[in-house]
């Protein structure tokens, strides 16, 4: 009886981190509804110890049925009948354990049929789901989308819509179209306001994942002539309604079990989200924000599972008379993995940290005025969440495919064949780094808190903790590291071209996230020694790659950008 | 049309992945290296009994188990899958039972209980596996009785439509309630754990949990839902003298281990000569009577 929770002492020690308290008793309100709901926690040790259960209830679901059927989606697969999208068999038995198990709607409030769980736990689960299945992490993590119903909604829309997907409905964000993929401004999906006041939609959208929804979040265009993205607004499309049909769905390299769909709409009526024209600039800005912290737990349980069956591979493949995992050239590319996919959690669970305490002050500041010290306090977490969600989502999901390549290279001739699991985690891992925002577009978003230090001013608060003797020389080794960032922030900015700095911006977000990262793994080491060796290494690797950006920014002349460039 | 149903359940060692150590020397299991698990055969039947409820609400689904206070863990796991509440039958009167003074106390809980419509309980625990005692409870009751159910089709007109899982074939039958069915491994699997009922059962005892506990006992004590029935001897009325070891004839004489070889097969005619001297010698062997 496999159990993706138990077996992964990583995820109960992130849960156990000391920042849980406060994040908990804020979420909870000092446990108000204790008295309201049979189902919710007295005190701050009750929470976690309920968190942790329902965490073993996912890891017994993924274990034993969602890994178990990932081979059998993978070969299945979706198809489309009479516009409707018709799941593997294997995906319709995953829904139906979720939904008996009740793990839809996690985070939602208890008011509305959730479990009011905060955003880490909920992460856990969704990092745990990735390792079981990549793909159905999306069709169950679109529960992400009633956030911002929550958030944005009214409290009709709330009522009527947040309680449906807790009972186990299922979500899509229809964003994307045939001419705008990362430039959402040019969506033109046409949303027509009737006489009576109520909307209709018509056009197309394109690679919308799970795009046959129950309920969808739909980004259209409601002022007539506008181009731009101040000219969209966000609205909910109701399947019981009808109008939305199913064209086509894409033959995928990976995550073949969720179904990306092309979607015609046609009258398909829709209520309006919020405030007209805010649809992108503010709206889709909060969703792909909790979409790209989902795709960062995605890649984390890539990450996992890829470093799972390398090592398993690794002791068990025996060649010249011994299992190849005692082969240096073989150890070294294992303790990597491990390093990346160690950094790679810590990296995701303090950004869950950061998104959870700006999210439930954002949410108790509807219920009252926030004292000074706790407006203070939800700016910070604000701006880092800012900082560190496209930081999380762009280093989480490039290592997952580096750990994939890896996974597949320690199996040899076999990792080629159709034979062993690594071959789908590597087509699995690659759209990780694509959708939701390209790993280069994650860069435009973290550049601007490189830039005005906000990751600077975290790492240098990380510099004044104090670490034991043994874990002294990794930090010396990081301030060094935090010193050639530094300076190469400083070079870079100097030069007065806007060309250049685009040019340079991932290579300066890089070195940032390397330096995060093993800050974050010397906190970890600090609580738990068990870090150590991946501390070691990832550092290592840190050292290395810092050091090789400084160098290609130091010796590189501004000019020499034309060999580079298309014109 | 609703239904109250009790599901027979037995906390039992975990013998699906034995070692070398899940035998004493004395020939006794070492429940020290098993962990206890809810019998998966009676997970089966609760899943039955689950869904009976979803087909036909205000369905009621009592748990009943016999075992030591600890086995309440098996009624959690049923309250966190959908169950309403459960029955831990506990009393050293029945340590030592076998499969007919276990029928006993069972059949007098149930008489107990008094209101139901269906029994339902796995085909056989994975510790014993004599697949009795279900059959047992029925006889003791005057019920009927259906075994090796794959899926309880449907509850009409006073009947269970049931299909039964046999060597050749799926069989239907129709019997009538109340009723009592055993169910095969073969049915569908039990649903998962449930979330919310994780965290609202999770501090759900029976008394002698909680009794040295006074928060805990307070907290119980002022929550209906999570009071799980402990009831003795006594308090069902049992004979001690069909009670636990006192009341099962079945001695055991010793245990052995036994290491399965491969043979060659022997046919044996179809003739009365043939079969008899077959008969004859397995007595001879000891292998029956």
């Amino acid at each position: 009886m496999a159990n993706f929770y138990t077996d992964n002492e990583a995820l109960k020690f992130y849960l156990n981190h000391p920042m849980m308290k406060k994040i908990v008793e804020l979420k909870e309100r000092n446990f108000a509804d204790a008295d309201k709901f049979d189902y919710a926690p007295k005190d701050f040790e009750d929470a976690l110890d309920s968190y942790d259960r329902v965490l073993d209830i996912v890891g017994d679901i993924c274990g034993n049925i969602i890994a178990e059927n990932a081979e059998s989606v993978d070969h299945e697969g979706p198809r489309v009948e009479n516009g409707r999208v018709i799941y593997a068999s294997a995906t319709e038995k995953n829904l139906d354990a979720c939904r008996k198990a009740g793990l839809m709607g996690m985070s939602m409030p208890r008011r509305l049929g959730g479990l009011n769980f905060p955003i880490t736990p909920y992460i856990m689960a969704a990092d745990i789901v990735s390792r079981a299945d990549t793909g159905f992490e999306n069709l169950w993590g679109l529960q992400d989308c009633a956030e911002t119903i929550y958030e944005f909604a009214d409290e009709e829309q709330k009522q009527k819509y947040i309680p449906r997907v807790c009972a186990g409905e299922t979500m899509s964000m229809d964003l994307t179209e045939p001419d705008a993929g990362s430039d959402l401004q040019s969506v033109m999906l046409k949303a027509t306001q009737k006489e009576d006041g109520s909307w209709v939609l018509n056009g197309v959208k394109r690679f919308i994942t799970n795009g046959d929804s129950d309920i969808h979040l739909v980004l259209a265009r409601s002022e007539e002539g506008t181009k731009d993205g101040r000219g969209l607004s966000m609205f909910i499309y109701d399947k019981r309604n009808g109008g939305v049909n199913v064209r086509r769905i894409e033959n995928k390299m990976g995550i073949k079990g969720s179904p990306t769909c092309e979607l015609v709409y046609k009258d398909a009526p829709a209520e309006l989200v919020g405030s007209r024209k805010l649809g992108l600039i503010k709206y889709v800005m909060a969703l792909m924000n909790g979409a790209r912290l989902g795709i960062a737990a995605q890649s984390v349980g890539v990450s996992e599972i890829a470093y799972r069956e390398a090592l398993a591979y690794a002791k068990d493949r025996k060649q010249f008379g011994k299992a190849i995992i005692e082969f240096p050239a073989v150890s070294e590319i294992l303790s990597v993995m491990k390093a990346k996919l160690d950094a790679s959690r810590t990296l995701l669970y303090a950004c869950s940290r950061f998104v959870d305490m700006y999210k439930i002050y954002d949410d108790i500041a509807k219920e009252r005025k926030l004292e000074v010290e706790e407006k203070k306090e939800a700016k910070y977490y604000s701006r880092l969440a800012d900082a560190f969600t496209p930081l999380a989502k762009g280093m989480t999901s490039e290592f997952c495919n580096q750990n994939a390549y890896d996974c597949i290279q320690i199996h040899g001739g076999s990792g080629f064949m159709k034979d062993y699991a690594c071959e789908r985690i590597y087509r699995d891992a690659r759209i990780t780094s694509i959708y939701e925002g390209t790993t280069q577009l994650q860069v435009v978003a973290a550049i601007r808190h490189v830039t005005t230090g906000t990751f600077l001013n975290w790492i240098k608060e990380q510099e004044d903790k104090h670490v034991a003797v043994k874990n002294e020389d990794v930090k010396a080794i990081l301030k060094q590291m935090t010193q050639q960032y530094a300076a190469a922030v400083e070079a870079v900015g100097s030069v007065d071209s806007t060309e250049y700095h685009d040019f340079m911006a991932r290579r300066l977000v890089e070195m940032a996230g390397y330096t995060v990262m093993g800050y974050l793994l010397l906190d970890d080491a600090q609580r738990d020694d068990s870090f150590r060796k991946s501390l070691n290494v990832f550092v290592k690797l840190g050292q290395a790659e810092v050091a090789k950006h400084a160098d290609f920014i130091s010796n590189f002349r501004p000019e020499q950008i034309a060999d580079y460039l298309y014109k | 049309m609703s239904l109250n149903i009790i599901v027979l359940a037995k906390q039992v060692p975990d013998t699906r992945n034995v070692g070398k150590d899940a035998m004493k020397e004395d020939g006794t299991i070492n429940r020290a290296v098993l962990p206890a698990i809810f019998n998966p055969e009676d997970l089966n039947a609760l899943e039955q009994a689950l869904k009976l409820k979803e087909m036909y609400p205000g369905t009621k689904v009592t748990l009943l188990t016999m075992g030591p206070a600890r086995a309440a863990e098996v009624i959690r796991e049923g309250l966190y899958r959908g169950a309403d509440n459960g029955i831990v039958l506990s009393d050293r009167a029945f340590a030592g039972a076998d499969t007919l003074a276990t029928s006993y106390a069972l059949n007098a809980a149930v008489r107990k209980i008094g209101d139901y419509d269906l029994i339902i309980g796995g085909r056989q625990a994975i510790d014993g596996d004599t697949a009795q005692v279900g059959p047992q409870i029925a006889e003791k009751l005057g019920l009927p009785q259906v075994t090796y159910a794959e899926e309880i089709v449907c509850v009409e007109n006073g009947k269970a439509t049931v299909k039964r899982r046999l060597e050749g074939g799926v069989e239907t039958v129709k019997a009538p309630l109340p009723l009592v069915i055993t169910v095969n491994g073969s049915a569908d699997e039990c649903r998962p754990r449930n979330a919310r009922n994780v965290q609202k059962y999770k501090y759900a005892a029976v008394p002698s949990e909680v009794a040295n506990d006074e928060a805990k006992k307070a907290f119980v004590e002022a929550r209906p839902y999570l009071q799980i029935g402990e009831w003795t001897a006594a308090s069902v009325d049992a004979d001690l003298q069909q009670c636990g070891l006192a009341g099962s004839p079945t001695k055991v004489k010793g245990i052995e281990n036994v290491v399965f070889t491969a043979k060659d097969a022997r046919r044996v005619e179809n003739n009365e000569e043939e079969l008899e001297g077959l008969i004859k010698e397995l007595i001879a062997n000891h292998t029956i009577g």
